[in-house]
Order: C-alpha cells, then structure tokens, then sequence
C-alpha cells in the first residue's frame, strides 16, 4: 500500500488560478464560501465523486488548480442546479463546475477517452454545422470514438428506438446556418479582442 | 384564441416525439394555437455551456432574437431548453460583459434583441393562462382511480422558481388531479434523472434512474408523469437494464401531455403512447377510447 500525504502545502497554490476562479461568470462570490457543506448534501452524484462539491469549492478558491481540473467531479456534475439553489452564500456552483469543465477542456487535461467532453465537443460540432442536434448520429458519434464494444450492447435498445420512431437517421438542420455561423464567429471573435 | 410561438427543441424532434405528438393534440383540444418558431436553432442544452459560454449564450440569443420579432410567448416544452433560454436572458441582462459581445454578434448577423421574449413552460401556460377549470370542462374520460408519481426533475423549478416552488412543485399534480387521477406523493419529484451519464458513465446513471423508479413503486404509483424528453428516456429506454443490475422496477414511464390527452379523449396512437420502450398499455388501456 502506497503511503501518500493526505494534506495540501500552501506552496503548491496558484494564486492565479484562484483569481481566475473567483471571476469567472457565477463565481463571484466564491470567497463568502463558509463550508456548510449544502452543496455536497444536496448534490445527487456526490456519493460518486472524488472531491465532493464543498471540497472542490474550496480548492478551486484556493488555487489547486492540477487536483481541481483533473477532478472527476466536474465531469459528473449533470448541472441539475441542486447546489447553486441551496447555496446560502448565493455562490452558482453550476456555473463554477462549467467554467472548470471548459477550463479542463482548454488545458487538455481530462482524463483520456473520457466521454463526457467527447460527447461535448461531439454535440458542439453538430450544432455548429447544423444548427440542429439529430440525437441518434450523436450517439452513435459518440460511441464510435470512446466505448465502440458498447455499442454492440445497446443494438437491442437501438433498433427498438427505431422502430417506435424515435431514432430518426434523417440529419435535422436549420436554413440560415450561414446566419449561425456569422452570430457564432462574431462572438469568437470579440471574445478575442476583449481578452 | 391564445396564441404563442413554439420552439420544439431538437429533443421532441427525436426520442422525445412522443411529447410533441401529445403536447399539439393537448393544446388543440384547449383551442390554443401554437406557431412553430421560424427555423430555430438547438438551445445548446448543458452541453455547449462546457464548451464556450459565450457562444452558448449566443445559441440561446438566436432564437430569443427570433422570437422577439413574433412579439408572442416562445413556448419551450423541454426542460433543457425552458432553463438555457431563461438563462441567457437572465445573464445578458445581468452580466454586461455578456451582453456586449451578443451585440457584436448580433449585429454581424442581421439581429437585434432587446430582451423582451418571454420564455414560457406548457405547465405555466396550463395552469395560469388557460386554468384549471377550462380542462376540467374539457375531460371526457377521467383517469379516475390511476395513481400517479409526477416526476418534475430539474432545471423547471431549478434554478429558476419562475411559476412554481422550487422544492416541492405541485403544477402538474394540479393539472391531472384536475383530470381525475390520483397523485402519490412522491418526494423525489426533483432530483435529478442523471441527464446523459446513463450514456457517459453508464453505472452511475443507471443507480439515478433506479432510485427514482423504486420510490415511484414504493409510493404505489401506477405510472410516472414527466416533463422532460431526457428524463423520459431514461426512466423508459433504461428502466430494464437498471432493473437487472438493482432489482425490477416496472412502471410506465409517460409525458403528463399524455395523461391529459387520454382524458380528454384521444387515443394512445394520437398521443404517441405507442412509441414507449415499457409498455404502459396494461395500466392505461381502459382510459383509451373504445373503438367503434
């Protein structure tokens, strides 16, 4: 059995990770945190996190950036709003969770393979190209990059989503998508230039 | 006539048509006229949020744009989409930042948006502009004596209580209560289904779906009423695969639309009953309507 030290050091802080944190959208108020803990005792998936929300909380203010961002944590939040309803200091921890997802995205350090940010950057291309998200390409997107053998395993539930009408393989788009695009880019863009 | 725009949602376009079918026949019965909004784009869900906020926001800001110029109530059935379409117009509002850039974007794309779009759930509409009683005088066969777990889950009342209580929501207990059925108290009524972890971590999401239709069965519900196509689906699609793993929890899993349409007589094919993975004929076959 490895022995591991179970403590943080303050050396090992980046303040500004703990900065950025704190100005993110809906993380505002992250340094009235007082640890009540709501959050965790609220949260449905807490029971299968590594860090329970209060404790990434209070990480991610800290400024433990490497334990925050290479959490499971932030990638089983289902954004279900649970602890930003119960937050009695008004800190939206939904909001927080998503910035370090896209954070974690950035940086690149999700765990391989992993497919909850395939499914999002899967969803996030359709959506670009089309407009629209046609639900059974997505999965079957999905599936093909991450868990293909699982694949296999769902052909039962597959077809009979399909024969009820429910999986059409027709691809939904919208008209205007040059319309989209342009919103999209423009954004992008501006984004660029404020920053 | 109570007219308002409709913007479907991928979701009602898909695994959840069976939502859009019953949705239109209930409205139609209730002579409220529903305009599909003009080549809507997807809301962006919770996934494009983890992605890029801001174009997030900007996916959401198409459609509120759109719907502006139709000057009527944008109607958004699915929860994801009710919450991402609420949200934006709450943080543009609120953040300045956010705002800014949707101009930019905005205006290279030929839109304007001054905030005003009302972003409006069928339950809402239901209970406060038609009423209570109107669907009363419209139940042609009640659901007399079929108990009811009425699943709400989240993102309606959370984080958002915009026509309901955020801990212990009632509308839709109102409205099929109104239409005869009984409801069992259910107090798992908002947690939350998973979303799409079945998909991503399928043991986790399976323990959520399980937990949910146990205490549907422990309450003595016949059937479990939804809002949400991604709660439907997964209380439905996986109910088998979790009852295998955590022990058998067989209930029907419906769209409260559903529910309504059959009382107010339409058939199980009319409402899309027939498009269920759990089959809820054997609980609802003697409120359909008789062949003649």
């Amino acid at each position: 059995m490895a022995v591991k030290r179970m403590i943080k050091y303050e050396v090992e802080r980046d303040p500004q990770f703990a900065g950025w944190v704190a100005g993110v959208i809906g993380g505002e108020r992250v340094r009235n945190c007082i640890q009540c803990g709501l959050c965790s005792a609220s949260c449905p998936l807490s029971p299968y996190m590594d860090y329970t929300p209060r404790r990434l909380i209070h990480m991610a203010r800290e400024g433990f950036k490497r334990d925050v961002l290479g959490s499971f944590t932030i990638w089983l939040c289902t954004s279900c709003y649970s602890c930003t309803v119960e937050c009695p200091r008004r800190i939206r921890v939904t909001d927080v969770m998503y910035a370090l997802k896209r954070r974690a995205i950035e940086d690149g350090v999700y765990p391989k393979r992993f497919p909850i940010p395939v499914l999002a950057s899967e969803f996030g291309a359709m959506i670009r190209r089309k407009g629209r998200v046609t639900e059974s390409w997505l999965i079957l997107r999905v599936f093909l990059k991450t868990a293909i053998i699982r694949l296999l395993g769902m052909s039962k539930l597959g077809s009979k989503l399909f024969f009820s009408g429910r999986m059409g393989l027709v691809p939904e788009s919208i008209r205007d998508r040059k319309q989209l695009q342009t919103l999209l880019d423009a954004v992008e863009t501006h984004k660029e230039v404020a920053a | 006539m109570k007219r308002y725009l409709y913007y479907p949602g991928c979701s009602l376009r898909g695994t959840g048509k069976a939502y859009e079918e019953s949705l239109l026949a209930v409205f139609k019965a209730l002579d409220v006229e529903l305009e599909e909004l003009e080549d809507w784009n997807c809301c962006g869900a919770t996934a494009y949020m983890a992605i890029d906020e801001m174009n997030a926001f900007a996916l959401a800001g198409r459609n509120l744009a759109l719907a502006e110029k139709k000057k009527l109530d944008l109607l958004a059935p699915c929860s994801a989409c009710y919450l991402v379409l609420n949200k934006a117009q709450r943080y543009i509002k609120e953040y300045p930042k956010v705002a800014k850039l949707l101009d930019h974007g905005f205006k290279a794309a030929g839109l304007t948006y001054t905030g005003t779009t009302k972003v409006r759930h069928p339950l809402d509409i239901l209970i406060n502009d038609i009423g209570l009683d109107e669907i009363k005088a419209r139940v042609k066969r009640p659901l007399a004596g079929l108990k009811v777990a009425p699943y709400y889950g989240c993102q309606i009342v959370r984080p958002y209580a915009t026509f309901d209580l955020t801990y212990y929501p009632v509308s839709m207990d109102k409205l099929l209560r109104a239409v005869g059925a009984e409801i069992v108290d259910y107090p798992l009524k908002t947690r939350c289904c998973g979303g799409s972890q079945k998909g991503t971590l399928p043991e986790v999401g399976l323990s959520l779906i399980h937990i949910l239709l146990k205490e549907a069965g422990r309450r003595g519900a016949q059937v479990v009423s939804t809002i949400c196509p991604l709660c439907q689906f997964n209380l439905d699609a996986f109910q088998d695969e979790a009852g295998k793993k955590y022990g058998e929890v067989s209930r029907p899993v419906v769209y409260f639309t559903q529910l309504l349409g059959l009382a107010f007589g339409f058939s199980a094919k009319e409402l899309g009953l027939e498009r269920n993975i759990v089959s809820a004929k054997r609980v609802l076959v003697k409120f359909e309507p008789v062949a003649a």
